[in-house]
């Protein structure tokens, strides 16, 4: 398989992603969709490793990785904060902070 | 073989991905991503990187998938209501998405990566092996390596805060 195909692949992951963070307001499904479009990134990172012959871009996926796992860590940590005090899970509810 | 193999993880990584978006339960999302993210090791291994694939099935499918579905079962699955904020919200967002990918599609066909339209180089046999991986990063990337235990501490440490029970008598 050429290149073009895994990185057109990753293009499409990350528009649908897009879509689910447009269309979704429970916090949990748009973190969900946060973590197709980092996946569809590092399927694009890894594909140009592949093509450039090297293996940089996969040290780069993989700090993506870690990031990801990090932004889970402190979202549902934030999820769980919201559900303790009785606020509701949805995120065109919590304007408070809207200007 | 190896069109065989692709077609069937793209399918199954972009079936998965419309599961996430389109199941109203967020319990079947999380089960849905799991399939998508196995179908991007599968993508993974195709492109010679088996570290890669292997630390997307342990820490990805394995560790925080973990994590999610222990707090969709704690805050319960509520289904979302069909209330939409912005009228026409539902129609507008695919054409967005729509617009999103031709223009992204564009943009990599149309650029000048000569070597996009093949299949790589021929690579040697430990291509992206954790010995490989292992050398580049505790080598040429020993500071992003270290940036990222830092990061990895500091968002252990953010959650126990975000998410601990408040003492009795301290400032809420």
């Amino acid at each position: 398989m050429s290149i073009e195909w895994y990185v057109v692949l990753s293009s499409l992951l990350f528009a649908t992603g897009a879509v689910g963070i447009l269309i979704r307001r429970s916090p949990i499904v748009i973190l969900l969709c946060l973590e197709l479009m980092l996946n569809a990134g590092n399927l694009a990172l890894i594909a140009f490793s592949r093509m450039a012959g090297n293996e940089e871009g996969q040290i780069f996926a993989l700090v993506v990785m870690v990031v990801a796992a990090c932004e889970v860590v402190v979202g549902l940590g934030l999820i769980v904060a919201i559900f303790r005090r009785k606020l509701p899970l949805d995120v065109d509810a919590l304007r408070e902070l809207r200007g | 073989m190896e069109e065989v193999l692709f077609f069937l993880a793209a399918f199954g990584a972009l079936g998965g991905a419309v599961g996430v978006v389109a199941m109203r339960n967020p319990f079947y999302g999380v089960l849905a991503l799991i399939v998508h993210l196995f179908s991007l090791a599968v993508l993974f291994l195709l492109l010679s990187s088996a570290f890669l694939a292997a630390a997307q099935v342990v820490v990805y499918a394995g560790a925080v998938m973990v994590l999610y579905v222990f707090v969709v079962a704690y805050v319960g699955g509520g289904e979302e209501s069909a209330w939409e904020p912005i009228p026409g919200q539902r129609f507008i967002a695919p054409l967005l998405g729509l617009a999103l990918f031709v223009e992204l599609a564009i943009a990599v066909l149309g650029s000048s990566l000569l070597a996009l339209g093949t299949e790589g180089p021929e690579v040697k046999a430990g291509f992206g092996d954790p010995a490989a991986i292992g050398t580049l990063l505790l080598e040429k990337f020993l500071i992003a390596f270290e940036a990222s235990s830092i990061l990895l501490l500091l968002a252990a440490v953010g959650a126990v805060v975000l998410a601990g029970r408040k003492r009795e008598g301290s400032a809420a």
